[in-house]
Parts: structure tokens; sequence; C-alpha cells
């Protein structure tokens, strides 16, 4: 249906969004910003050691200050409520809200006190006396997996909690067959996603109608679903607001425990509770790192530099608990060859648990690390056999004749056109200009380079990674829905059931209702049901609204076009197909006379039951459910799924300059050639895109969730936690590719991860480049000033011996 | 906990309190005021999402007792805008160039930027992101955020207003 010469009335129009007004009038609502009467606020007391039985809970003193109402114990919690899920098939890898019986890693929570204000919970909870055993812990992955380990589950019988080696193709003969190869470790230390506003949650449950009301800073999928299965209650006794705005959240979001403990607070109390994280617990005990992880990669090429298949072993540690994090390492099989034509892939994913905060979900769920991987060898293949790192690039590249494209592990690209972005990139960047500025800052002895990055976003998420890894979950719906309907007045109202974070949905509905019904966007009402009133819907993952909300509403909305169609019909006496439909009026084809107005169709629909065609509902009202374009089937035994129907592809080009003293990495120019389809709107995706970029220059330069041998995280605030500042992040500048993606209803691909996926990559090369004069080379992120002044330090000393 | 008298202007208007000596400022704003446009990200002075005005010049409310501002004039995000159904010059472009996504940094950043704007008619490039270097900003890059200051500042000295229409709300 889509093709690049279609027109549109509103898509990829500059239009202001919908959602921004209020955040700049400070009228936005978070959850901070709701305040209930009797409301109580909760504070955490939480594990100063790694790993340790708690001997004692003493809460006396605390239960006696004034305003306190409760002391919680995780043996109290556990009593009441179902364990928190976990992704994969692991009976014996429990976890609760508060730590039961031991302790696991630094930070978490083991008591919680409720009380009349935040404040006065923060000084009860200093009185809560905790006594400890401590216990012998692991931090480091590998050391993890050693015989003699510390046991982070002892129950579990290992710190393994997954791992398969998976083929596909003739990886042996491919790599006999080649005359070269390069092995090399990548390593991606743990960072996170740290929005802003940190998680927070209100709940409130009324006795009278057994009803627990939540509004929660949350993007995830089936949050109500799993609030009320942990909490031993029907599904429709927990009721989600998705009215709330939520203060970012990039995939980390997913404050389950904390709603599995205000809710069972707010049931115990009869009062609202209110938990709203504070820096050191966000950092700390909000169990939202991210991937922690070691590659370990060989490439088998030809001497021309052309990659024919890859070994990758990928060892994430998701820290103390399991959760979806392990799904983390089951995304990249959807694009585990990267961009390029790689023909046999074996791919050895590894989880492992350690005495660290666990990992969730990140932008881009395990493909940005992948990524790095992925382009770590291809500058590297380019550096063994003396090739220009981009003509390498060139030569491996998936070409826009042979799409749609099935890698090795069964998915499917869609659609693309990489050496177009790539030489859109380089020739927005000059890059002629770079390599001569680079030269010339090398020539006066200075450290510089230029990186290059391809990749790709896939997109359109559904959860084919969830029975790829465990065999027993056989979900394969990964819907989302959307209502439409025109009320008697004419005016319409759009309906969604999730919540947003940034994302810009609501201007994502109306501009496909209004592109649909050829009507002004702005007239356009969008409006957010709570989880009882709400069609299916799972939530903002994956890059998946433009595609999926966005196919769910032109249903809809296609839908009540087409009952318009039939009430004109019937009232002309014609056929539907005889009719146009022109900006909400109806007319025969070639007379304009015999024309019914969008009030007058309205007025039929809603008030002149004697003009409907014979059984047609009165009003007008629709609502479509989408299942995601190629979803809907299990993997093969041998692993083979496609996980994500469309494929965005980004090529970063960056140029750096590194002080040699400091170690300090200054990005001096950054260009990403990007194209995720059709933009619904340009503004939204290109925010979304430099907001990827910084992230990862962040993930590539700064950000480091640090543990120190004891088991302490080192990096518990922004003094050590580092987000990139406007002086971190450079002026960037996009460029815009459209392959429309044949899957679609509009041509759109996923894009709220772009950036993200290709920037530590491209940094990293750049860093790389620079340092290549000196023959060195780092693969591991972050670069910090302090890591990279190390490594140009050591090889200064190296020179002088 | 000792309590304390409190008299100051907050957007224009005259407010007395009693409060606690360990109410931070922007407890105070949010909580017994109920602006709740000031944010709150880290409370410990990093991150800029609390940030007002304070006597013309922009402070981290997280790192201010209450009791601090006795006297003082407060402008929060609330007071920016000339009236309860516009938009100032410095809101507008923000909107224009989508200068924002999740806006939860958004009320610290306005106030950065109009604490520059109040003090620099004509900024560069790098005024811009030194203005607003102490506020962080997780979703825009700050690249948006950059051109809709500088978009605001060319307004405001009377270059590319906003075509009628196109700005109104």
């Amino acid at each position: 249906m889509p093709a690049e010469a279609r027109a549109f009335r509103y898509i990829g129009k500059k239009r202001r969004p919908r959602e921004d007004r209020r955040f700049l009038a400070g009228t936005g609502r978070f959850v901070a910003d709701l305040a209930f009467d009797s409301m109580a606020h909760v504070a955490l007391v939480a594990s100063p050691y790694p790993n340790a039985r708690i001997v004692r809970i003493d809460a006396g003193k605390a239960l006696a200050l004034p305003g306190v109402h409760a002391v919680v114990t995780g043996d109290e919690l556990a009593r009441a409520t179902e364990p928190l899920m976990s992704g994969l098939d692991l009976p014996k890898v429990v976890r609760y809200p508060l730590a039961v019986e031991r302790a696991r890693y630094v930070g978490e929570w083991v008591v919680a006190v409720a009380a009349d204000s935040r404040a006065l919970a923060e000084d009860a909870a200093e009185l809560v006396e905790v006594e400890y055993e401590a216990l012998p812990h692991v931090i480091d992955p590998e050391a993890a997996l050693l015989p003699d380990a510390p046991l982070v589950h002892p129950a579990h019988g290992s710190n393994l909690l997954y791992r398969r080696t998976f083929v596909w193709g003739p990886v042996e003969a491919d790599f006999a067959a080649c005359p070269h190869r390069v092995t090399y470790r990548a390593r991606w230390h743990r960072s996170a996603t740290v929005p802003v506003e940190t998680f927070g949650v209100v709940a409130r449950w009324d006795a009278a109608s057994r009803l627990l009301d939540v509004w929660a800073s949350i993007q995830m999928p089936k949050y109500a679903d799993q609030l009320a299965r942990a909490l031993r209650l029907p599904g429709n006794a927990v009721r989600t607001h998705f009215d709330v705005d939520v203060g970012g959240s990039f995939g980390g979001k997913r404050g389950l425990k904390h709603s599995v403990l205000a809710g069972y607070l707010a049931r115990r109390l009869g009062t609202p509770v209110r938990l709203v994280e504070d820096r050191l617990e966000n950092l700390r005990g909000g169990d939202a790192h991210g991937p922690d992880r070691i590659f370990d990669v060989a490439l088998a090429f030809d001497g021309d530099g052309v990659v024919k298949s890859m070994r990758m072993c990928a060892l994430d540690d998701v820290g103390a608990h399991a959760g979806r994090a392990p799904f983390q390492l089951g995304k990249p099989v959807s694009a585990i060859v990267g961009p390029y034509r790689i023909a046999s892939v074996e791919y050895e994913p590894i989880s492992v648990v350690t005495n660290k905060t666990p990992e969730e979900a990140v932008r881009g769920f395990g493909q940005a690390p992948t990524n790095f991987a992925i382009e770590t060898g291809m500058d590297l293949v380019a550096r063994q056999l003396g090739i220009d790192r981009i003509e390498l690039r060139r030569r491996n590249l998936i070409r826009r004749d042979q799409f749609p494209y099935q890698i090795p592990s069964g998915s499917t690209y869609d659609s693309g056109d990489y050496h177009a972005v790539l030489d859109k990139a380089l020739a927005e960047a000059d890059y002629p200009a770079l390599v001569r500025r680079r030269d010339a800052a090398r020539a006066k002895g200075g450290l510089a380079g230029i990186g290059i990055a391809c990749c790709l976003e896939p997109s359109g998420g559904n959860s084919a990674f969830e029975p790829l890894l465990n065999p027993k979950n056989e979900t394969t719906t990964w819907m989302e829905s959307c209502q439409v309907k025109i009320d008697g007045s004419g005016a319409i109202v759009a309906s969604m059931g999730t919540s947003s974070a940034g994302q810009g949905h609501e201007t994502l509905l109306s501009t496909i209702v209004g592109e649909t019904l050829e009507r002004d966007p702005e007239t356009v009402r969008v409006v957010r049901m709570d989880s009882l009133a709400a069609l299916p819907s799972n939530s903002p993952v994956g890059s998946r609204m433009a595609i999926m909300l966005g196919a769910a509403a032109s249903d809809a909305a296609q839908k009540l076009k087409r009952q318009m169609l039939a009430i004109a019909a019937h009232h002309f006496g014609v056929a539907a197909e005889a009719l146009a439909y022109r900006g909400g009026d109806i007319e025969a084809a070639g007379e304009p006379a015999r024309r019914l107005t969008w009030d007058q169709l309205v007025d039929i629909a809603h008030r002149k039951f004697h003009l409907l065609p014979p059984g047609m509902e009165p009003g007008l009202q629709a609502l479509a459910v989408a299942e995601v374009p190629t979803g809907g089937a299990l993997p093969t035994p041998d692993g083979r799924v496609q996980i994500y129907p469309c494929y965005a592809f980004e090529a970063h080009v960056v140029y750096a300059e590194l002080d040699r003293i400091t170690g300090q990495t200054r990005l001096l120019r950054y260009v990403c050639g990007h194209d995720c389809g059709v933009m619904i709107n340009p503004d939204i995706v290109h925010g979304m895109t430099y907001g990827g970029i910084a992230h990862g220059i962040g993930a590539a330069l700064y950000e480091r969730f640090a543990y120190d041998a004891n088991g302490q995280l080192v990096s518990g605030s922004f003094m050590d936690y580092l987000l990139p500042s406007s002086h971190e992040v450079p002026d960037i500048t996009i460029v815009d590719h459209c392959t429309p993606s044949p899957l679609t209803r509009f041509g759109q691909k996923g894009s709220g991860e772009a950036g993200y996926l290709g920037a530590p990559a491209a940094v990293a090369s750049a860093v790389n480049d620079a340092l290549a004069p000196l023959g060195l080379h780092v693969a591991t992120l972050p670069m910090t000033p302090a890591s990279l002044g190390e490594v140009l330090a050591r090889a200064d000393e190296g020179e002088k011996k | 906990m000792s309590q304390h008298d409190l008299v100051c202007t907050v957007n224009g208007k005259r407010r007395s309190a009693r409060v606690a000596a360990r109410t931070t400022l922007v407890d105070f704003l949010r909580d017994e005021l109920r602006l709740t446009g000031t944010h709150v990200g880290c409370e410990h002075g990093v991150c800029g999402a609390c940030s007002v005005l304070l006597d013309g010049a922009p402070v981290r409310a997280c790192l201010l007792l209450a009791v601090q501002a006795d006297g003082a004039d407060i402008v929060t995000v609330e007071g920016l805008a000339p009236d309860a159904e516009g938009l100032s010059v410095l809101q507008d472009s923000f909107w224009e160039l989508h200068a924002l996504q999740c806006g939860y940094c958004t009320p610290g950043m306005l106030i950065a930027a109009q604490a520059l704007l109040n003090a620099n008619r004509a900024p560069t490039e790098h005024d811009i992101r030194d203005a607003i270097g102490g506020n962080l900003c997780r979703c825009t890059g700050y690249k948006q955020i950059v051109d809709a200051i500088a978009l605001a500042a060319e307004r405001l000295r009377g270059a590319n207003l906003p075509q009628r229409g196109s700005d109104a709300g």
C-alpha cells in the first residue's frame, strides 16, 4: 500500500506536537504531583551488603515514632503476595519487592516504612535495626560462572540462568573456507536509561468496591495484569490510570516491585500510599540497570574484507534477579548480522546472576551493545586488511535490490537503502574535509579520529524473544488497540490505553486519525483510558507505537469512513464504490450536487435511525486491534524467528579529538543519516534521535554503574554517574532518507530507539581512529576520561622505556 | 522540629507560611503552595529540574531551605506565561521547535533560559549551552532546546516574529 510518491495531508508535515503545551505551561501531571487526603509516604531501608543473611529486624523504635503507620518486612510481604514475574522458566530464582531471608545486592530494599510524610518515613527508616550476617559475594560475571563462586540464589544451584548455542548456516565450513579472521573481546559495562524523573507510584484501595486504583510512571507491557497477579487480586480489581505523564523512561520504568509494595500497603493501611524513589533509591535499588555484557567475537572474511561468518558469545550479567533481563539477549537475534550480508552465524547468549542491582530494559533491548560489538569487528577487519573503513562497510552492506532480505537467524529485513543513507551522511559531514581536519590535528601532535557506524533499529516489537528463550512461553500475540468515535456534535475522540514518556503518542494518534478521516488533527481529542476501560495494549516498547498504534488508529478510522460511506450509499441508493469521500463529506462521483456533509452524516448516524442502512449500529464508533505485521509464529527448533517487522537504518559519522593528558574525548562534529521510512511527525522523530545519540554518547564516554571489590556501588549519585550535559553533547545534524516499509499502513517504521543504537559504536570508532597512530585499540565502554587517560599514560610510559 | 515564619513573593503573589526548618524550598513550593510545575530530579543539586528564579537568579530549589527564601521574590514555571491562556515568547519558541519530550526537565530548562535571556539579549550558541549546562535533559540531546532559546532571543529582539495564527494557543 505505501508508495514513495504517496502524498499526505498531515503526515510528515511540520506540526506542533500536541503534548508540548501543557508541559511548557507547567501543568504536566506527573505521579509526584498527585495529592490525596491522608496519603502515606514510603521510605526504604536498603541492604548495605552485597550478599547477607537477614538475621533479625527490630522495628520497635521506628513504629514508636508519631506519624509512622507501618513497617513492612520481606517476610510479611512474601506471605501476602506472589513473587514478581520472571521471563525465563526459573522456579528457584524468586524475587519479592523486599528481600526475604537474604539480601542479594547493595541497595536492595529490606524494609519499607510508611508515614505521614516522606521526611518522617526517612526518620523512621533510620531507626529500623537490621542485623545481617555477611556472606561471600560475586560481582564479576565471569567469576560468577566458576565452580566455587558464591551462589546468588543457592536454591537454583548455579549462577547460570541461560545458555544456548544457536547455529544458523554453515559456520564451520565458512570459517574453514575464509583466509582471514579476527577475534576480539568487546566489553559493554552497565549503564542505564536514568530518566530525570525517578519511578513513582500512588496506590489507593477502595475496600467497599474492592478496587485498587494505581497511578504510576510506568512504561511496561501487561503491568496491570502482573500487579493484580502479584497482589492475588482478579485482573479487574486493579485499575491503572494511564493519564499520568511519565518523566522519561526509554524502557526502564518498570516499577512492578514498587507498585506491589505500594498496593499492599494501601490495602493494609486503608489510605492512599505513595512511593516515589529518591535518586539513591533509583540508582541503587530501582532495579533498572542496563545490560552488562562481555562479547567474545570471531569474524571470518575474505581478502576483500567481505565478512562471511560470525561467532559471537554474549555473556550478560543481569545482577541479582532475572526478571525480563535475559530477554535482552534475545532481541539481537532479530538483527544479529547488523546491516551486513554475513551468511552464517553462531550465537551463544549466556545470562548470569551476580550480587549487583538487577537489570531492566534499556532503549533497544540489548541491540545497542550488540551493534557496538559488530561495528568494533568491522573496524578491526578494515584495520587488519588496511582497507578504508567506509569502503569495507560498502562491500558488506546489504544492497537495496536485495530486499526483502532474510538473515541467517530467520528474520527478514523489510526494506532499506543503506548505501544511499551512508553516502548522504558522509556528504553532509563533508567527509574529505573531516579527514583533512583530522590529519591537520594529528600533524600538530593531537589525537584526532573519525568514527563510523552503521546499524539497524528493529521496530514494531512483538515478544517472539520470549518463546525463543523460554519454550514454555508460547506468546505470539503482541497487539495494540485504538478506539475512535465521532460524537453527536461531529467531534472526534481517539482513545489509547497506555501511558507515554515523551514519545508524542497524542500527536501520533491525532495525526493518523486526521490523515485517514481527512480532518484537521487539531480537532481530534486524544484520551487515555484506564486499564479497565482500555482495549489491549502492549505499551510503547520496541519502537512499536508508530507502527502498531498507528495501524490500530488507521484501521479504526477506516472503519468509520466505511460506515459513513455505507450511510451515504444507502441515502443515494448507489454502491459505496460510486461515492467519493472528500474531507469528511461524501458525494456521488461526478455529481457534486448529490452530497452529504460531515454534519449530515453525523446527524444520520446519531439521530436518524430511519435513514440508517438496515442492520447498522447507531452512532459512529469503531475499534481496531492490530497484530504485529509478520508476527504470530513460534520460533523454529533451531531458533530462527521473525521478531520485528520493520528495520530502520542509521549511519553515524563523528569527529572527535582526545586530550592526551586528561583522556577527555571532545566530539566536534556529529552527523547521523537516518531512514525510518515515512515519518509521522519529523520534529518528534528528530528529537528522539538527537536524544538517543546523547544517551549513546553517555554510554560510550561517561555513564557506568561501577562496583568496587566489596560489592559497593560507587556511582550512586549524579556526581559519579555522569549524564551528558549540553557541554558534552555536540550540535548534531540528522540527514533524513525515506525507504517506506511495505508492511505498514503509511510506510512508517519505528524510531523511538534511534540514535542510541549506533552512537556508542560510532564514538568508540572515533576514539579508536584517534588511538590508531599510537597502535592502540580499546573495546571497552564507557571510555571515560579516567580510563582513556590511563591507556594513554601507559602508552607514554611504554614509549619512554 | 523548629517551625519558622516565612514571607515571600511567588509569581507576583505575596505568600506567608509557617514551615519546618528542614523543609526545602522545592518541597515548600510543591507541597505547601501546590505549585507542582517545579520538579524534583536528584535532590542533590545536579540535574536542575527544580530550578526557580530567586530575586532574578536561577537557583536549585532542592538545595535551599524554604526559610532561606524569606523576603525573596520567586518565579516558578507557572509564573512565566503572561496569563493562564497564553505562553511567553520563550515557551512558545520551545513549542515551535519541539524543545522537549517528556516535559520533566522542561520547567527547569525554561527557568535557566529565562535567566539567560533576562541578562543577554543576543546569546551565542556557546552562551546558551553554558546557561543550560547545569540542567540535565535525557530526552532531547539539547539540540532543539538550544535552537529554541536562540529563536526566542531572536523573537524578543523583534526579528522573526511568530506569524499570526501559528503561535496561537
